[in-house]
């Protein structure tokens, strides 16, 4: 569990950036260094690299960049993380989404799925099961791979059990999971109102109208700047009044968009957008 | 504590103090938490170990007993001196180049999150020689590595004294690895922050 930082320098970092975007085409200058320079020594030590193997990988091995677009980005995720937002989802943002024939919802960055599927739980348990639907996007396709069959291990699976309970969800979460052996594999009723596809956030653009977009645990990796213009970008991809959920340690900083989005709830950080 | 010039003129010159905490250091971090001033004149990180879902809890009780300004870190918070910030629960605390905190939700770093090695290794990256690193008692080896990158870097590294601490092993860890320049009790940790 090394987690020295020592075998990479700030500019070697760079570099590599600069590398990743001429061949792949992924533009990482709005990441947060610190924390990249972290994912880059792991990669390095999990593959025995020194710089220049990487580097060198990175230029000439096309199959090793999705390895490395995997590694790279933080792909930890928890069904019901933070147990306390999504009790104000359904106190404060369910009520809203039931005014509407369908729902849409849009999570950002949702790596292997879970926060996905813990939405849709959500849905159904509020009785919009029949009247929502999630699409879930990150820039990996491996991860999207894993979230499209929705299958967990079962050990996984109880350790979020705890979260379940802390929601006031009825029942227990594995009654939303077919369990066989130890693979638990969410309902196919939940599966059918969500999709999953690639999207950048760094590069790409509006793709839909939705009424909530909740993209938790994701800004924290970008520098300010990038943060502003993907909320530009959430701010267009909201219908008016449509609801913003961030993560609960990431708050709306720019005047510019404080005026755009009002709290809705400040602990959890959650947001409506006001305006056209 | 015999009066040793190096540790003061070093501990003088600091701007970051870093301190790390797991079981058995509770009681510790609740005295310097109410003993440091308002005007300490460097920025406090405190690094402890707990559970996910009861976050509220020691925050909570730190605030209210504070004399320095209390917060619980958040992405993208600027460093500065004369407060005290917290690392928050189910989150690790990393320092950007630029004086700024940033988060990151990554493995557990010997089942830990925050991890004390994460927020060391980067403080060390970052601030170097003007850190002074505080490994207090704990059940596991988290913070050894950090404080050894803090020493390597210039930094000032004190473990509490395993036999002062109600769980040796943590502090124990960074003597071990060679972290910890000094080694410390409870008392002359305490006669040097208020020094």
């Amino acid at each position: 569990m090394d987690t020295a930082q020592g075998l990479i320098s700030q500019a070697q970092v760079f570099e590599l950036i600069d590398i990743v975007k001429k061949v792949h085409g992924f533009d990482f200058a709005g990441y947060t260094k610190a924390s990249l320079k972290r994912r880059l020594t792991r990669i390095m030590l999990l593959n025995k690299f020194e710089f220049y193997d990487l580097k060198h990988v990175l230029i000439n091995d096309a199959d090793f960049f999705q390895n490395f677009l995997e590694e790279i980005t933080v792909n930890v995720t928890e069904m019901f993380r933070d147990p306390s937002f999504y009790k104000a989802v359904n106190a404060q943002v369910v009520p809203y989404l039931s005014t509407y024939q369908h729902a849409k919802i849009w999570s950002a960055g949702c790596s292997t799925g879970e926060e996905v599927y813990s939405m849709a739980i959500l849905m159904k348990e509020a009785g919009l099961g029949k009247k929502s639907f999630i699409y879930g996007t990150d820039i990996n396709t491996e991860v999207l791979r894993e979230a499209r069959k929705g299958i967990y291990s079962l050990r996984n699976i109880k350790s979020y059990a705890e979260n379940y309970q802390y929601t006031g969800l009825k029942g227990s979460i594995t009654d939303h999971f077919t369990i066989l052996y130890d693979a638990a594999s969410i309902h196919n009723e939940l599966k059918q109102n969500t999709l999953f596809s690639v999207h950048n956030l760094v590069s790409d653009n509006v793709f839909n109208e939705f009424q909530m977009i909740s993209c938790r645990n994701v800004f924290i990796y970008f520098e300010t700047f990038l943060q502003e213009r993907i909320l530009e970008l959430f701010y267009k991809s909201l219908c008016p009044l449509g609801y913003l959920c961030l993560g609960s340690k990431e708050t709306i900083r720019s005047d510019a968009f404080k005026s755009r989005f009002k709290v809705i709830n400040q602990k959890e950080n959650i947001y409506q957008k006001v305006g056209t | 504590m015999a009066p040793d010039k190096n540790l003061l003129e070093r501990w003088r010159a600091a701007e970051i103090l870093l301190f790390g905490g797991s079981a058995g250091s509770f009681k510790i971090l609740f005295r310097i938490v109410k003993d440091l001033s308002e005007t300490f004149g460097k920025a406090v990180i405190l690094v402890i170990h707990r559970k996910k879902n009861f976050f509220s809890e020691i925050e909570k009780l730190f605030a209210e007993n504070s004399r320095m300004y209390m917060r619980e870190i958040e992405d993208k918070d600027i460093l500065k001196k004369n407060t005290m910030y917290i690392a928050p629960a189910n989150y690790h605390t990393l320092i950007e180049e630029g004086g700024y905190f940033s988060l990151d939700v990554s493995e557990a770093v010997w089942y830990s999150k925050p991890s004390i090695d994460v927020t060391f290794e980067s403080a060390a990256e970052v601030y170097g020689s003007k850190c002074v690193a505080i490994l207090l008692s704990g059940a596991n080896q988290d913070g050894a590595n950090g404080m050894l990158k803090i020493r390597e870097s210039g930094g000032l590294t004190i473990a509490q004294a395993p036999e002062d601490a109600e769980m040796p092993e943590m502090p124990r860890s960074a003597i071990n690895n060679g972290g910890a320049e000094y080694v410390l009790t409870q008392d002359e940790i305490f006669k040097l922050l208020l020094s």
